[in-house]
């Protein structure tokens, strides 16, 4: 099991026939991910060679998931259109039962996120990922699926799931696990934008939900007060062992650190503010990302899920 | 991206936004005649520089770093004043809270007509990453720093959010006036400001509006005393004339040049110089730098997308910075490969000459070819495989740690 995608997961392109899309839907396509076409408007009709899989090509989200009974859906799609991408996507799959909708675009104007988020909500059976972000990838036995931008090859199946705001530090905790001998059920890249779709809890609360997932490692960084309103919902609800790092202790003040959410800004979302709401809601932190597989072990012992 | 006071003003006048009459000058005769034309008995003169505690700080004079004058922004009763302050603000140094000691240097002043205070408000517009909407935030306590007020009184801080679809209800509006007391002509201007600054906000794409303070005139107007506005540069696309508005003065030159090649560079106080992909592993790069006892240099991350050309670009910006006394590349192979990293790694050194003691760690696509790489070069590099050893490394070369 996994969370919200696995082998079977019918996947769609948004932005297939563009460079970004072509190039890591080859990847996908090469890690055995069903990808089932694309869209791109005002190109129906036409096909793109995914390295040996001939993806047929849709002018809408609409059309594409009625011909191919899609529920996944990726977009690549330039930051000026993204947002239009996103809409179209939510309000299809809605009419349509639902679906997933991940965004890896990155620079997306912040209003234009406002508004589509809003339709996002208003899709009761849609979730959204991102966007700037480097999507979601559930490994199976023999290549699994990958939706995204992520390198397929460092992760492995098991039994931790992960959570991140940013995207090489994901792979950076994914390396961890390998490290100890541990695979990942699902890794999520829920992006450093101030306004994204899903967020940490909602992650959290599926792994829990998820008789797979035995651990969890999540990845905050400065900026905005997400990771203290997740260690709260850890404290509360959470029955599984969480292993947290937070990127940005030595961030200044008032600078954005790359991602458009990455600022402490009024003396507010500091590193130091997230790490001491992880460890008071029993979460083991770890303080060096290099430290993750040596903690999450600590974490698995702790909770005779491994033995010492 | 931030704007002047004076820009922020402009663009309210063309929203129906009441401010003062107020000229933009650069100098001291400007400043005169300024007055000259405004007619008014009183005027503000006020330095116009991007940072906030204007009011409170302190004007030096660069050359001899001796003390000029105490406040950026006076209030002149007579023409001599405004000589008197024109001439302590025009081209000094401008110390407050927020630019930290370094200050900056004052070119653009800004007189303006003065008026009868009656109270004095806070007033902002932003988006609000919890809500996921735009959030306008008001407070009875104006003229304060609002972090201030929220600590100490929160309950005088009142909040509506607009819809994203509809934006801010004229019930919300009237709503939040009466929170802050007005009533009559006040409330109702209140309201119409409301709906005024949100247009602005939305059609300009604005990140945040803070009028700090906005006041109730003896005559019930609601004026915007002072103006700060910041745009969301992920719109600029759509937004050609922001270009004129820019003042590159107020940004750091080598952070300017960073963006254009497609790199995200922030200088920092310390002095290991860091190359990473990845914003997220970047900053993790200065945690681990500053845990194993060294500081870093800087924050830069090469993006996705890096080329040979902006690798080299990134080494020459982190070399620039004469306090490098050593280098942490921190790769984390995803589309970037390890192996042209090291290629590019192994040109810009040759080309710049690197002389500084330099750790490279490597891990993700084709780390090992990346290695093979930089250790057939014969360029005095370390190559290690975790960041932890990558840190602990270039820490200890340097002569620094614990």
């Amino acid at each position: 099991m996994s969370i919200w995608i696995n082998d079977d997961s019918k996947v769609l392109i948004q932005g297939i026939t563009g460079r970004q899309g072509t190039f890591h839907g080859i990847r996908m396509s090469r890690y055995k991910t069903k990808i089932v076409g694309g869209v791109t408007p005002g190109k129906g009709g036409q096909t793109v060679d995914l390295d040996g899989l001939e993806a047929p090509v849709f002018d809408s989200m609409s059309e594409a998931i009625s011909e191919t009974g899609a529920e996944v859906s990726v977009i690549y799609v330039p930051a000026k259109f993204a947002a239009g991408a996103i809409v179209d996507a939510a309000e299809s799959f809605q009419a349509a039962g639902g679906g997933l909708v991940v965004c890896i675009t990155e620079g997306i104007p912040t209003l234009d996120m406002v508004k589509a988020v809003a339709i996002v909500n208003s899709c009761p059976d849609v979730r959204l990922i991102g966007p700037n972000c480097p999507g979601i990838i559930s490994p199976g036995e023999d290549g699994g699926c990958k939706v995204g931008i992520m390198p397929a090859f460092i992760h492995e199946k098991g039994r931790i799931g992960i959570v991140s705001k940013s995207g090489t530090l994901t792979y950076e905790a994914v390396a961890q696990t390998m490290s100890v001998g541990e695979g990942q059920t699902t890794c999520v890249g829920i992006g450093g934008d101030p306004v994204n779709g899903t967020g940490f809890i909602d992650c959290l609360s599926a792994f829990e939900d998820d008789p797979e997932t035995e651990a969890v490692v999540m990845i905050g960084e400065i900026g905005g007060s997400a990771e203290e309103e997740a260690a709260e919902w850890v404290a509360a609800n959470m029955t599984k062992p969480v292993v947290g790092f937070v990127a940005g202790s030595t961030a200044p003040p008032g600078k954005r650190m790359g991602h458009a959410g990455a600022i402490i800004s009024g003396g507010k979302g500091t590193a130091a503010e997230k790490f001491a709401a992880f460890e008071e809601a029993g979460i083991y932190v770890a303080r060096d990302p290099s430290e993750i597989g040596k903690v999450l072990v600590r974490a698995l012992v702790d909770a005779g899920l491994r033995e010492p | 991206m931030n704007i002047h006071e004076y820009q922020a003003k402009s663009m309210f006048r063309e929203y129906g936004i009441k401010v003062q009459e107020g000229v933009h000058c650069t100098s001291v005769e400007e400043a005169l005649s300024a007055y000259d034309s405004l007619g008014s008995s009183v005027v503000a003169v006020k330095s116009q520089i991007h940072a906030g505690g204007r009011g409170k700080g302190t004007l030096f004079d660069p050359a001899s770093g001796e003390e000029v004058m105490q406040g950026g922004v006076k209030i002149a009763f007579s023409r001599d004043d405004v000589e008197k302050f024109a001439t302590g603000i025009s081209g000094n140094l401008l110390v407050t809270k927020q630019t930290g000691p370094e200050g900056k240097i004052v070119s653009n002043m800004y007189v303006e007509s003065g008026c009868s205070i009656e109270h004095e408000y806070y007033l902002a517009v932003l988006v609000d990453r919890d809500s996921k909407s735009v959030l306008v935030m008001a407070s009875t306590e104006g003229g304060m720093d609002i972090e201030e007020v929220a600590e100490r009184t929160p309950e005088a801080i009142h909040k509506i959010w607009a819809d994203p679809a509809t934006g801010i209800s004229e019930e919300d509006a009237s709503g939040l006036a009466s929170s802050l007391g007005l009533s009559g002509s006040s409330a109702d201007e209140m309201a119409g400001m409301l709906a005024s600054l949100y247009e602005l906000f939305i059609e300009r794409d604005c990140s945040m509006i803070e009028i700090n303070p906005l006041v109730r005139t003896e005559e019930g107007g609601m004026v915007a005393l002072d103006a700060k506005v910041s745009f969301d540069e992920n719109a600029d696309f759509r937004h050609p004339w922001r270009d004129e508005l820019r003042d590159l003065s107020e940004e750091e030159e080598v952070e300017i040049r960073a963006n254009e090649l497609g790199l995200s560079y922030v200088k920092l106080d310390g002095d290991i110089g860091c190359l990473v992909n990845g914003a997220g592993l970047a900053m993790a790069s200065m945690d681990v730098i500053k845990l194993y006892g060294g500081e870093p240099a800087n924050f830069l991350d090469i993006g996705g997308g890096a080329t040979k050309e902006s690798i080299t670009a990134a080494f020459e910006i982190i070399l620039e910075d004469s306090s490098v006394k050593g280098i942490l590349v921190n790769i984390f192979g995803g589309i970037i490969r390890c192996d042209m990293v090291a290629r590019s790694v192994i040109e810009a050194s040759e080309e710049i000459g690197l002389n500084v003691p330099l750790v490279v760690r490597f891990s993700g696509t084709n780390h090992a070819e990346g290695k093979a790489v930089l250790d057939e070069s014969g360029m005095a590099v370390h190559t290690t495989s975790t960041l932890s050893e990558g840190a602990r490394k270039i820490v200890e070369l340097i002569g620094g740690g614990i």
